[in-house]
């Protein structure tokens, strides 16, 4: 999958992300990141470039785990 | 369990066919005389072919089962003579809306566009829509329908296909060019031929009840995801005529059918929806489980499959008897052309492509509103939470939301009777889609352009547009001739300038469109159309 803009600031996402599932539950963070997943799907604003995310994050897994 | 509608039996009468040495001969025979099955019926005999009518009951349809009658369907109603009653006696309704809780998440308007005959929906319990066939059949052929004929056998030939034929008066056997297997979700003519119905069953039981109840609540469409008074299942309600009210309540896995469908039980918990006070009584009521399944093929042979024998899909959506409505609608022109000669075998074939398209289109939305309301896996559930939670603050989420994405005509974009477009169109249906209604001038008179459009194939064009003229059984509507276009609707819903040409099958579906179309055009079409491509 190509990158479609490079973030001017990935440190300070990822942090972000991480600093928001902080002292979550198991639960609470997965429903946190499905919340997540959605908004974005939404700001991206393209089926195509979603399904495409969704590909490489499933075909990504399954070359780390097998699954 | 007797409020609300008064069943009457239809009488069992014998037929000459009984009393035969040899098995008698009919080009059409119907198994099933349901909702899709009459509809067929009534649909080949307005176009001139006999038709038999088998039925193993005596009555309608038990209970209301279906209940929401789409747009389309009531244009195909129209054409066959019962729309207007059942617009008449319909509720109509075009919005929906959708609870979380106790909160009003969102609404939806199914028919934002005005200058339309039919609504988005009307409801009607199955009953009356099958009284309505019923009665235009009898007027249009009182001997086609025979009750408590119960098809038994089939034996599918190369050139025809004999039935054994069960009556409380013993057997007999007849035989016919062309048997229509609309027989329902159990199909014995599937069975007979041994043809296996592959799909998915869904694992969460439904009580769905009707009740007799005088009630303000508004004709919408309500739909509760987790009700207060139903927590953590889905409900349903909607209004139809007589003061009945549909509910659907989610029960899950693992209700027990003896223990659901006690009276005491349904009572409770209808009560606890709709309050201490309201008086109601329940007319039907029964538990489901539902499934998604169709036939690999509609068509083998002689035997076609129509309805919920050919394809069932759960009720999220009412793409049951609507999809099947339009199999009969789809059929009715093909079967008739192939037997007065006018058109080859080879257009059936059509049948099974266009329907088929439409069954998977069926299948596959009432699949995905049947896992959103009851999600079978943590991660759907885990979605599901996440869209209903942010739908109140997000709009975006909303269009996530899946009670039922509600039936809307077919279009038929693989259709091979189809001629494709050969210049860019930004308005007006596209080949395979269904041709829309409007209201138009007639002859000085308010009227509607599908009542042009009923008798078979038209060509519907603008004033100047040429090499319409001289088809053989082809009928022209032409604007500034034939009709007015006094509102400008035909003109926005068309795309439909002083050149354009549209010709459309005799189901209302468009078949090409031209700009300025010559002779040879518009003929090749035709051919096409009659499923006489050159290859
Ligand atoms: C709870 C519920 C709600 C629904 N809501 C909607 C809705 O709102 N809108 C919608 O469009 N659809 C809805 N449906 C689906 C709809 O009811 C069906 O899709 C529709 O009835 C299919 O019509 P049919 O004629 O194919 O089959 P059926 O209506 O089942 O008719 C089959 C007929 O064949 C007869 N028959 C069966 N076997 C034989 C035999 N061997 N010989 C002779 N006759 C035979 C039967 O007696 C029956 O009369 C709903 C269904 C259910 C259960």
């Amino acid at each position: 999958m190509t990158t479609r803009r490079g973030l001017a600031r990935p440190d300070d996402i990822y942090q972000a992300l991480m600093a928001a599932q902080s002292g979550l539950s198991p639960e609470d963070a997965e429903r946190f990141r499905a919340r997540l997943i959605l908004i974005l799907a939404d700001r991206l604003g393209d089926d195509a470039a979603v399904a495409e995310a969704i590909a490489a994050a499933r075909q990504d897994l399954r070359r780390a785990t097998g699954a | 369990m007797t409020e609300g509608f008064h069943y009457r039996t239809y009488a069992y009468a014998r037929s000459a066919d009984q009393d035969r040495a040899r098995p008698a001969h009919h080009p059409v025979v119907v198994a099933g005389g349901g909702l899709v099955g009459l509809t067929m019926a009534v649909d080949l005999v307005q176009r001139g072919v006999k038709v038999v009518v088998l039925d193993d009951g005596d009555q309608v349809s038990v209970g209301s089962r279906s209940i929401c009658v789409a747009q389309r369907t009531l244009e195909i109603f129209n054409r066959l003579g019962v729309g207007a009653r059942c617009r008449a006696k319909g509720v109509t309704w075009n919005t929906g809306k959708v609870f979380r809780g106790d909160r009003l998440l969102y609404a939806f308007d199914l028919q934002p566009e005005g200058g339309q005959r039919n609504p988005a929906f009307v409801n009607l319990q199955q009953y009356y829509v099958e009284i309505y066939l019923i009665e235009r059949l009898a007027e249009l052929d009182p001997a086609a329908l025979r009750w408590r004929n119960r098809v038994e056998g089939v034996i599918a030939r190369e050139d025809h296909v004999e039935i054994g034929i069960v009556t409380p008066e013993g057997g007999y056997r007849v035989t016919c060019d062309w048997l229509i297997a609309a027989d329902g979700v159990r199909s014995t003519v599937r069975g007979a031929l041994g043809l296996p119905f592959p799909g998915e069953a869904f694992d969460d039981r439904f009580l769905i009840t009707d009740i007799v109840m005088k009630s303000a609540f508004p004709p919408e469409r309500w739909f509760w995801f987790d009700p207060p008074f139903h927590a953590g299942r889905s409900a349903l309600l909607h209004k139809q005529p007589d003061d009945v009210w549909r509910i659907d309540l989610q029960l899950g896995p693992e209700a027990r059918r003896e223990e659901e469908l006690r009276e005491d039980r349904i009572v409770a918990r209808l009560r606890a929806m709709l309050g201490p006070e309201v008086a109601f009584s329940i007319a039907w009521s029964s538990l489901y489980t539902f499934q998604c399944r169709r036939l690999k093929h509609f068509r083998h042979g002689r035997v076609i499959f129509v309805g919920d024998a050919a394809h069932t899909v759960s009720p999220f959506g009412a793409r049951g008897g609507n999809g099947g409505v339009q199999d009969a609608d789809n059929l009715g022109w093909k079967l008739a052309a192939v037997l007065a000669g006018e058109a080859p075998e080879a257009l059936l074939g059509s049948y099974d492509i266009e329907r088929g398209q439409a069954a998977d289109e069926n299948i596959l939305n009432s699949k995905r509103a049947t896992d959103f309301i009851a999600p079978k896996m943590p991660a759907m559930a885990l979605f599901r939470e996440a869209v209903l939670d942010l739908a109140t603050e997000h709009a975006f989420a909303r269009a996530f939301v899946n009670s039922g994405r509600l039936s809307v005509a077919a279009a038929y974009t693989d259709s091979p009777l189809s001629t494709a477009d050969t210049e860019p169109w930004n308005a007006g249906p596209a080949p395979g889609a269904p041709a829309p209604d409007s209201p138009v001038t007639i002859d000085g008179r308010q009227g509607w352009l599908h009542d042009l459009m009923h008798d078979g194939t038209t060509i519907l064009c603008g004033s100047r547009a040429q090499s319409c003229d001289g088809h053989l059984s082809v009928r022209v509507v032409r604007e500034g001739d034939d009709v007015e276009d006094a509102t400008g609707l035909v003109a926005r819903r068309y795309g439909l300038d002083s050149t354009v040409a549209y010709l459309v099958r005799p189901d209302g579906h468009v078949a090409a469109r031209f700009r300025d179309p010559t002779h040879g055009a518009v003929t090749a079409a035709l051919a096409r159309l009659h499923g006489r491509a050159a290859a």
